[in-house]
């Protein structure tokens, strides 16, 4: 009998092609955009999560300047030298020590070129942010002390300048000083912020201070700690060091910064699963608009249709059958919907994922759910209209025009 | 001893409103109708001859009196079990043909046998056979639109036998249709009276549609003012 009335109610809902389709709107949208925005948070967090993991644990970076926050103009610190980074790398709670000095530059080889980024750094970079070769070999002592025109580059550079060749070996220029490549890093990919991080040829540190920027600075230097050692530890010996160094005295303000990378890999976690809340959440209420709107369209319904209910009833339908009907409806339409919605959803969700570069993660939990959610939907927001229907009296009900 | 008639009621009142305000659309009415007849109910608007059209057809439920249905007592009846009467034992014309639109006269034909609660397999031949006792046998699949008003009601009068009812209530049957049409559906009427034995009660305001009839009643005011028997015209 219940099959026989889902039947019916899929007969009642192709009869009206054109309303059913306006009623199920609603959640179409509610499913649709619960379900894609859960994946791509879903998609993100696993991409931030790759990212603390390239990272690697345990590493700090120290600045010049007063601590802020995010990107933006520091005070005018003097410069770290590298003289800092080597006494910085005779700490017991230093694993790996990489002193970096940036700046972009065009790069040149054969007839190909491109504007990117260009890290001075030594041998220790590569340790230190957990940054494996895949081919080639990292800068020597004496490239570094000599500041040797080598280069390591990155994924995104590799294929923009040599295409399919093998990069080591052959020579490249950057900005006016010819050189040759010897390593190529592996590919990372997108990072926190949705830069590219393979966007990157590094050089020895005075190499680019010599060759390039024309002076002895450097910008920030990055610490591996030891697995044994903490990050409260690693810090207060760091800045205990730079302090005396910098001739900071006591009571006055460090004039430069460490900053934890765990926590900054975390911070950005708990942003991505606030930002996935909240926006799952605006989604949820778009469902539950889509639910007041199928009552509404199955309301309209009711009245549009009493004239039917009316010869239902006269040729013998009991109350309970009319309420059934209408119930029936209104879930079939509204899983009907949750379908249509899941698969928009998954499209828009995959679509979103190729567009962004993250993993498309799709939770099979939460699609069940969005599922049932969309039949509990249903049998709530039908319930009032289809109880109306059964409560009209046939002879008004006939009489309805 | 005879049998009890098909339908009996007695001092049967139907008043709507209270107090100043009532009105008694039916004022102790006493009608007695045997199984097989052919009854035409006529009086001008607001006589109750509809009101007392709906407490036979079970729509409506009478103030006071009692209305015996094959010596059952119905009066007292709640909605549901109404229903079930309607389902088993009637079947409704109306003036306007009141079919399901958008669906197949099949469809239509079957809908008193799916609340019968009858598997396809067994409602289908039930709905094609009374599709064909009223002559239109080919025309399963077309929708109402695709219908004429003869044809329309007689989709409406297959819908009304399907269900084999002891009674066929019809409410202004003609009331839409060219006269043509009409004596062609007051025949069929007639047709299904003789042969397959089925009681009918047809409210009309129309002299010759009454004439097919074998028994005429007048209301007038809430009170039968005219009862007699007729040839039942040919």
């Amino acid at each position: 009998m219940l099959w026989e009335t889902v039947r019916l109610a899929f007969r009642a809902i192709i009869r009206n092609k054109l309303r059913s389709f306006l009623t199920v709107l609603g959640v179409v949208i509610g499913v649709a955009s619960v379900i894609a925005m859960v994946t791509v948070g879903q998609g993100s967090s696993a991409q931030v999560s790759a990212n603390v993991a390239s990272l690697g644990t345990n590493v700090l970076i120290l600045r010049p300047g007063k601590q802020t926050m995010g990107p933006g103009p520091r005070d005018n610190a003097t410069p770290f030298t590298l003289r800092d980074a080597d006494a910085l790398s005779t700490l017991s709670a230093a694993a790996a020590v990489a002193p970096t000095a940036n700046t972009s530059a065009t790069v040149v080889a054969g007839s190909a070129n491109r504007a990117t980024q260009v890290t001075g750094t030594t041998a220790g970079y590569l340790a230190a942010t957990n940054w494996p070769l895949v081919t080639g070999r990292n800068f020597s002592e004496a490239e570094e002390r000599a500041a040797a025109p080598v280069c390591i580059i990155a994924e995104t550079v590799r294929k923009s300048l040599f295409g399919a060749t093998d990069p080591v070996g052959q020579p490249m220029r950057v900005k006016s000083v010819s050189c040759t490549v010897i390593g190529l890093l592996a590919p990372k990919g997108t990072g926190s912020f949705g830069q590219d991080q393979d966007d990157l040829v590094l050089m020895p540190i005075r190499t680019v201070q010599k060759r390039l920027e024309g002076n002895d600075d450097v910008e920030r230097i990055t610490v591996a700690l030891r697995k044994s050692v903490t990050a409260e530890r690693g810090i207060r010996d760091i800045a205990a060091l730079m302090r005396d160094r910098r001739r900071i005295g006591i009571g006055q303000e460090d004039d430069f910064s460490v900053t934890n990378m765990a926590e900054v890999a975390s911070m950005l976690t708990s942003i991505n699963s606030v930002l996935t809340g909240l926006l799952s959440s605006v989604a949820a209420v778009s469902l539950l608009v889509g639910g007041i709107g199928i009552m509404n369209i199955m309301l309209v319904s009711v009245t549009e249709r009493t004239r039917e209910i009316g010869i239902r009833l006269a040729v013998g339908a009991t109350s309970a059958q009319v309420l059934t009907q209408f119930l029936v409806e209104a879930v079939v339409l509204s899983i009907l919907g949750g379908t249509i919605g899941i698969a928009l959803g998954l499209g828009l969700a995959f679509a979103a994922a190729q567009f962004m570069a993250i993993p498309f993660a799709p939770q099979a939990g939460v699609i069940a759910l969005a599922f049932c959610f969309s039949a509990v939907i249903g049998v709530v927001f039908g319930f009032f209209p289809a109880r109306r229907a059964a409560r009209l009296d046939p002879i008004d009900a006939l009489r309805h025009q | 001893m005879t049998a009890p008639p098909l339908i009996d009621l007695s001092a049967v009142t139907r008043s709507y409103g209270k107090g100043e305000a009532e009105v008694r659309a039916l004022d102790g009415v006493n009608l007695a109708i045997a199984k097989g007849e052919f009854v035409a109910i006529m009086g001008p608007s607001g006589s109750g001859k509809s009101t007392a059209m709906n407490i036979i057809g079970c729509l409506d439920r009478p103030s006071s009196g009692t209305y015996r249905f094959k010596g059952a007592e119905l009066q007292a009846l709640g909605n549901d079990q109404r229903a079930l009467i309607r389902r088993n034992y009637l079947g409704f014309i109306f003036q306007g043909f009141n079919l399901l639109p958008r669906t197949t006269a099949l469809e239509n034909v079957e809908l008193p046998l799916i609340y019968k609660g009858l598997p396809p397999e067994a409602r289908l031949p039930l709905a094609r056979a009374a599709l064909e006792k009223v002559g239109l046998s080919g025309r399963e699949a077309h929708d109402p639109a695709q219908l004429s008003g003869g044809q329309q009601q007689r989709v409406a009068i297959a819908r009304a036998l399907a269900g084999n009812p002891s009674v066929i209530l019809a409410d202004e049957p003609t009331g839409n249709l060219d006269s043509h049409r009409s004596h062609e559906i007051m025949q069929l009427l007639q047709t299904l009276n003789r042969d397959e034995g089925i009681t009918i009660v047809m409210v009309t305001h129309e002299e010759d549609i009454a004439a097919y009839a074998s028994r005429l009643i007048v209301f007038t005011d809430g009170r039968i003012t005219r009862d007699e028997t007729t040839g039942g015209r040919t």
